[in-house]
């Protein structure tokens, strides 16, 4: 089997929630060997976290952990203990990265800053994930993805001009700043190769959103430029048409049809007549007032004879750039991402097969592999600290009495 | 102090519109030596522009897709000025072939011979007619890495799709998801999760392809749909369906993991002085908003912000469950509060108790903001046709190698005779006859739409 890109790398995963362990689960999905360290007892906070399989709140049966955590061991310890400290020192000796995401200051009480694990592996990459970094008067300060996005985001734009702004679905923003965090982590680990010096990444959520291609950068340089605040607008009014959502037959669609793509508008509602219509052919006809209201009485008619999947099917041929609205159902049938082997079936001794999402990027020289599913908590205790550390199992027997384990 | 970890990197970059020249904006940023090849004969909607030289109407329309208007508007250089492109665009070079004639695919192909990686992001209909293809460069250049990054990949009956962030995020699920409870899908937002994925993932995918090539020598070719790299995120979705076949619906502002929260209107302001930013402050009256997360650990806290208001102490409120019942009733209340307040205040009010809340940030609050200052976000570039700005820094600091935003935003063609003679060692006379023939320049030739 072709190895994996990264499967001589050791991680040390100290991370929880969302945006951290994401980082890590793309490291350990393209071969890395992560070591997940939850606190005994609850474990990591996502254990406890929706959706669960079959509605069961089950630490094991968590779908958001499940998924997150994938080819990742875990081992539980009290790395507030004496002992934690001295197993996370002996741990960093032998790793090429350490993850923490622990409120900034937490580390240095714990004696475990990057100064201190230099010293014990000089090349390490330590990647500090935190809401707004490891310096700076907002340093301390709690967030939710819901706050990320709007301090950082382009969330001020978001929504209707008379109403509350409006944010992303899910925590998605906890997942790209994660999946941003594991980029600064490869760039430090790829300095560290080369150059023989470790790194400390100062990893902050609020500044990965600040700059977000779409839109917060653009929207900051347009200040920056022009002394003017984008403002929230209300999609159905944008200059250019066809463009936005729209209702169809069983559902909406997507489509921008503007500018240089006008033709294929035409071509795609199979009505040539309109290519050449002088009120719609060029960007500066369709601002002048009234056109748009009279493309939208010819063009809404024909959405509503045709289902989202009809309209992506003639618009994709005619050129247009187009998509449906899917919900989960449509997302997991849909042939293409079948068809390209997206999806991944992962057995897992509580929950069985299941379906999860698949790899973000695909290569055939560093593939995206499920070796394990999600650790159980504690799973790989015996493996590491018996296996690894050379401690015996009557010493984990002590520190489990003790609650260190 | 360490170098930069991209030095000594050279990246051919043919990416378009946002997502793939986010991608290498970051490997820019990190040391690699970028050239964009660009095509003064195909003008790629959306990438420097909407077309070109755009009539005053077009650049005033939009203030996210505009141009830089001061001090006047010049439409012959305003695919050097277009805000979205010079978002990305700094810290790279630029050079100009014409990849549709033979003579600018060997120009290409040498390129090739002499770089580390090749990113693009078109359709894979482009490569394929440019005859630009894995199985091509590879031969050109066996330790090449190539990034295919189009919005479907290389297989699949969706594979010659195009899309833009926008329509890729409706295949993925998240559109769906996103916007009001109590409006019409067609009301939300025209900004987009997918562009940010795919070109943090893009930047990834190379980042993970040179670790393992300096380890075995060995390049590759590495197939990433956009659409899949954001599929991923939406995974309480994902699996929700996949473990209890039920489809997630849209939740507005609230929490999946069922903490109370919201954005909140609070005192309207007027525009701020922003130091650095020319010309005079907007004067308008400003909607204001504070959003802020209520886990039932942080319930006593946020009463005790407010200071124990009458209305908290009502056994509608008294449990995390009932106050998830009377989620709205709740807003109403934080709302009246929120309402007498600027939104920082309210952020500090109950920051200094240990409540999440954080302002709903515009861009005049970021480039005034304290902690953004403080850690030196911003830095100051100077651009040819722009003047001197604020830009948008970096996102992440390392120990060992400080670093900043270096070069301006690159215009078209600005580096023509570095790549050229220095870069595959074109001569003068030669040089002299592709910019004759139209090649080699810093402006379009004008073209059919």
């Amino acid at each position: 089997m072709e190895e994996q890109a990264l499967s001589d790398i050791k991680v040390l995963d100290l991370s929880w929630h969302i945006a951290a362990p994401y980082c890590t689960k793309l490291l350990a999905d393209y071969g890395a060997d992560v070591i997940k360290v939850e606190r005994p007892g609850d474990g990591d906070l996502t254990r406890h976290m929706g959706p669960f399989f079959k509605d069961d709140p089950h630490p094991e049966k968590s779908g958001l952990f499940l998924h997150l955590n994938t080819n990742k061991k875990s081992i539980t310890l009290n790395i507030k203990s004496d002992w934690g400290k001295k197993v996370i020192k002996e741990l960093v000796q032998d790793v090429d990265i350490l993850v923490e995401s622990f409120r900034p200051g937490v580390m240095q009480r714990l004696g475990l800053d990057y100064e201190t694990l230099q010293q014990i592996n000089s090349g390490l990459v330590m990647t500090s994930i935190s809401n707004f970094g490891q310096t700076g008067p907002y340093r301390d300060f709690k967030a939710s993805d819901l706050i990320i996005y709007g301090m950082g985001g382009s969330m001020n734009t978001c929504g209707l001009p008379d109403r509350e702004p409006t944010k992303k679905a899910l925590t998605a923003v906890l997942f790209s700043t994660g999946s941003m965090a594991a980029l600064a982590t490869m760039l430090a680990l790829y300095a560290a190769k080369t150059q023989e010096v470790g790194q400390h990444v100062d990893f902050s959520l609020f500044e990965a959103q600040m700059v977000s291609i779409d839109r917060r950068m653009s929207d900051l340089l347009a200040y920056a430029y022009n002394n003017e605040i984008t403002p929230k607008e209300d999609p159905r009014d944008l200059y250019a048409f066809p463009y936005g959502i729209q209702p169809c037959a069983d559902g909406h669609w997507e489509l921008s049809g503007i500018g240089a793509l006008w033709p294929g508008v035409g071509k795609m509602m199979g009505m040539p007549e309109l290519i050449d219509d002088p009120r719609f052919n060029t960007i500066i006809a369709q601002l002048q007032p009234g056109h748009r209201e009279e493309f939208y009485a010819i063009f809404i008619p024909w959405s509503f004879e045709h289902t989202k999947m009809e309209c992506v099917k003639l618009g994709q041929e005619a050129g247009i750039l187009c998509g449906p609205l899917y919900n989960m159902e449509e997302l997991l049938n849909d042939p293409h991402f079948q068809a390209r082997g997206f999806w991944a079936e992962i057995d897992h001794p509580v929950t069985g097969k299941l379906t999860y999402p698949g790899r973000p990027i695909h290569a055939e020289m560093m593939r995206w592999v499920i070796r394990r599913p999600a650790p159980l908590m504690g799973e790989h205790n015996e493996e590491i600290y018996c296996g690894r550390l050379g401690y015996t199992r009557e010493d984990l027997i002590k520190l489990k009495q003790a609650r260190i384990i | 102090m360490a170098r930069l970890p991209l030095e000594g990197i050279r990246i051919i970059d043919l990416t378009v519109i946002w997502a793939g020249p986010y991608a290498t904006m970051f490997l820019a940023d990190w040391g690699a030596e970028v050239i964009r090849v660009e095509n003064r004969q195909h003008f790629q909607l959306f990438t420097r522009g909407v077309m070109i030289n755009p009539p005053e109407e077009l650049i005033k329309e939009r203030v996210g897709y505009a141009c830089n208007k001061k001090p006047g508007h010049k439409p012959e250089v305003a695919h050097n000025t277009f805000v979205i492109f010079n978002a990305h665009a700094r810290n790279k070079l630029s050079m100009t072939a014409n990849l549709r004639t033979p003579e600018g695919l060997d120009i290409f192909k040498r390129l090739i011979k002499v770089s580390d990686v090749f990113v693009e992001s078109n359709s894979p209909r482009v490569k394929e007619h440019l005859g630009i293809t894995w199985e091509v460069l590879k031969e050109v250049n066996p330790k090449l890495i190539m990034l295919s990054m189009p919005g479907f990949g290389d297989t699949g009956p969706y594979k010659y799709y195009r899309a833009l962030g926008a329509h890729q995020e409706g295949f993925g699920g998240h559109t769906y998801l996103r916007g009001y409870v109590d409006e019409d899908p067609t009301t939300t937002t025209t900004v987009y999760h997918t562009d940010e994925v795919a070109g943090i993932s893009g930047a990834l995918a190379v980042m993970m392809a040179l670790y393992k090539r300096q380890r075995t020598g060995e390049g590759q070719y590495i197939d990433m749909a956009q659409v899949e790299s954001s599929i991923p995120q939406m995974a309480q979705g994902v699996m929700d369906y996949t473990m209890n076949g039920r489809i997630t619906e849209k939740m507005g502002n609230r929490d999946y993991h069922g903490a109370i929260q919201g954005s909140y209107r609070c005192k309207d302001v007027r525009g701020r002085w922003v130091p650095g930013v020319q010309g005079e402050p907007p004067q308008e009256i400003v909607d204001s908003w504070v959003n802020i997360t209520i886990t039932e650990s942080d319930w006593p806290a946020f009463c005790r912000a407010l200071g124990n208001p009458e209305w908290s102490r009502d056994p509608k409120f008294a449990d995390h469950l009932s106050r998830l019942k009377h989620h709205d009733e709740m807003d109403k209340h934080i709302e009246q509060w929120t309402r007498q307040h600027d939104n920082y205040e309210v952020m500090h009010i109950l920051q200094r108790e240990g409540v999440p809340a954080g302002v709903v940030m515009d861009e005049q609050d970021a480039y005034a903001d304290p902690h953004l200052r403080a850690r030196g976000f911003f830095n100051e570039l100077t651009h040819a046709d722009c003047g001197t700005h604020l830009y948008p820094g970096l996102p992440f600091k390392m120990s060992n190698t400080p670093n900043s935003l270096r070069r301006p935003p690159v215009r078209l063609g600005e580096h023509n005779e570095y790549v050229y003679k220095e870069v595959i060692g074109v001569s003068d006379e030669k040089y002299q006859s592709l910019k004759d023939k139209g090649h080699i320049g810093t402006d379009y030739v004008p073209q059919e739409p």
